[in-house]
């Protein structure tokens, strides 16, 4: 079941670091944020990246967004070097980060307001069109109720959905998630993990999934990344083959709790590394 | 009865308290009127000279509005300018509060010397006053989008114009108000300062007059006016922020969520 991912595949790679490295600060007191890391991602999966804290995780979530650029090597994410400028891709984080003064159904247009296919038909369109479409995708989430409401009057759970749909909005190829449920109480969050899945199963978007729990890397990821202590790289690449739909009942079946064990154990023996290195 | 009747009920009997306590401990200790006149003797008084009054009322207003908006003018634009750069903002500072913690009472002969006395030092020392709380909470507003949204907007393509429009401003503007309120009241205490200095007209002008002449209920007309306007110029601030930014005031509720 579980397998080295493909070494190759025909169709080009939505994401590619080859070799990308990042570090912070001048050359007295440069922080190695990220050793040299190759990723590939194909169109259409759904990439976990697990490790230990600090290890990088968020870095190359920046790297792939554009909005950091690699000290060293390279990104390619749609065939060309990445800029913030030139994609048009879904984020979202642990903070919903909703603007308080808008409703949530202006918040979760707020992208359409902004990418540029949409940006120009913003006025003519977002008391129709737009806003039938923000009203379909919170219907997905269960929250089409809730669109007049104000941020303030929806639970944490509410608003992280909400922020899942203002990450879809404008169906971006590529979407980033960094630990967007952990702050939620964990059947809250398994409840999330079935919303993300079905929205993912319609859509089929690119993820980049960044998660402390295992658990729900194996829930909802095609492909598990981990990753050693920092300064991080790639330490274990492995697909994730369970039939999709699945379910919270599955994660308590031998093989996923297996996957967790292995998954687990990685995970501390590169924190084990750093360990004895630091004393 | 609500809260909120109880509390605008024992607001006014505190104020009605005050006067009359004042008016009975007057006549009580026969308090001479050129020393503290009672609140009916200044009453009177305020009624009796109404009209003489009314020019130097407008005057006041008009140097306090006038220096308000100039001030609220600049301090937009100082506080935009150092809101949106962080080197901008922390070069910016030390200077700006160093002027700020002037008395501006010391900068009124100046304005005089420059521009002799009247309206001019007047508005001057009104825009003096006010500027610095609209400089310090556009700035604050400004300074703090979360890097968070940050991220998303400038992966999403938004320029650095997008993301003041959309969050920046919207953002700043509870932040606007509040001080705005504040601001005015500034400017109103900067425009009288400057009149009881060097001005022919205008109430602080009245009071000083007033004073020389030992014309005691007419000082204290002059207070009472002054003391109404400027509650009336902040409560007229305060209802223009609470209909602007309501959303703000749920804003605790909102960090809790
Ligand atoms: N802007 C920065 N300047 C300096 N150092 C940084 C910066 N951003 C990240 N780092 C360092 O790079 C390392 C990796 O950070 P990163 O945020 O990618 O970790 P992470 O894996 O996301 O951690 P966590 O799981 O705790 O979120 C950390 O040690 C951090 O201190
Ligand atoms: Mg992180």
């Amino acid at each position: 079941m579980l397998t080295v991912s493909q070494s190759t595949k025909s169709a080009p790679p939505a994401v590619e670091l080859s070799q990308a490295a990042v570090s912070f600060g001048r050359q007295e007191s440069t922080v190695v944020a990220l050793q040299e890391t190759s990723l590939r991602i194909a169109d259409g999966e759904f990439v976990a990246l697990v490790g230990p804290s600090g290890c990088g995780k968020s870095t190359i979530m920046r790297l792939t967004a554009g909005l950091l650029q690699p000290t060293k090597g390279a990104v390619i994410v749609g065939g060309r070097e990445v800029s913030a400028k030139a994609l048009r891709i879904g984020m979202a984080f642990q903070n919903p980060t909703m603007l308080p003064w808008l409703t949530i159904e202006r918040n979760v247009m707020l992208p359409l307001k902004i990418v540029k296919p949409f940006r120009s038909e913003y006025r003519a369109k977002k008391n129709g069109e737009f806003r039938d479409r923000v009203r379909a995708l919170l219907a997905d989430v269960g929250l089409d109720k809730f669109a007049n409401h104000y941020p303030w009057q929806l639970s944490g759970g509410m608003l992280q959905r909400a922020n899942l749909c203002r990450a879809l909005v404008h169906e971006p190829s590529l979407l980033l998630l960094d630990e967007p449920f952990g702050a939620l109480d964990q059947f809250t969050r398994e409840e999330l993990w079935g919303t993300m899945q079905s929205l993912w199963m319609k859509r089929r978007p690119t993820v980049l999934l960044i998660t402390h729990d295992l658990k729900e890397a194996g829930f909802l990821a095609s492909r598990i990344c981990v990753m050693s202590a920092r300064p991080g790289r790639i330490i274990d690449d492995s697909a994730v083959n369970f039939l999709r739909p699945r379910t919270v009942e599955m994660t308590f079946e031998h093989d996923f709790v297996a996957l967790n064990q292995r998954l687990r154990e990685l995970i501390i023996d590169a924190r084990s590394e750093t360990a004895i290195q630091g004393a | 009865m609500s809260y909120e009747m109880r509390r605008r009920f024992w607001a006014t009997a505190l104020i009605v308290a005050f006067f009359g306590l004042w008016e009975i401990l007057c006549l009580a200790l026969q308090v001479s009127d050129l020393v503290l006149p009672r609140p009916s003797q200044v009453f009177a008084t305020l009624v009796d000279r109404f009209p003489v009054l009314v020019p130097h009322i407008i005057q006041t207003l008009w140097t306090t509005m006038v220096g308000f908006v100039l001030g609220v003018v600049v301090g937009v634009v100082i506080g935009a300018a150092i809101g949106v750069s962080r080197t901008a903002y922390d070069t910016a500072y030390p200077l700006l509060i160093g002027f700020s913690s002037i008395p501006k009472v010391a900068v009124v002969p100046i304005f005089v010397l420059w521009f002799g006395s009247g309206s001019v030092p007047a508005i001057l020392t009104a825009l003096a006053m006010c500027f610095f709380p609209i400089v310090v909470n556009i700035a604050t507003g400004l300074a703090t989008t979360e890097p968070e949204l940050e991220d998303v907007l400038k992966s999403l393509g938004a320029s650095k114009l997008d993301i003041l429009w959309n969050v920046g401003l919207p953002r700043t503007m509870p932040f606007f108000f509040a001080s705005l309120k504040i601001a005015v009241t500034f400017a109103f205490v900067g425009s009288v300062l400057s009149e009881t200095v060097a001005s022919n007209r205008g109430i602080g002008n009245v009071m000083m007059s007033a004073s020389s002449n030992f014309d005691v209920p007419l000082v204290f007309a002059g207070l009472f006016i002054l003391a109404l306007l400027g509650v009336a110029l902040y409560v007229a601030f305060s209802l223009i922020e609470t209909r602007v930014t309501g959303w703000a005031t749920r804003r605790q509720d909102f960090t809790a969520a």
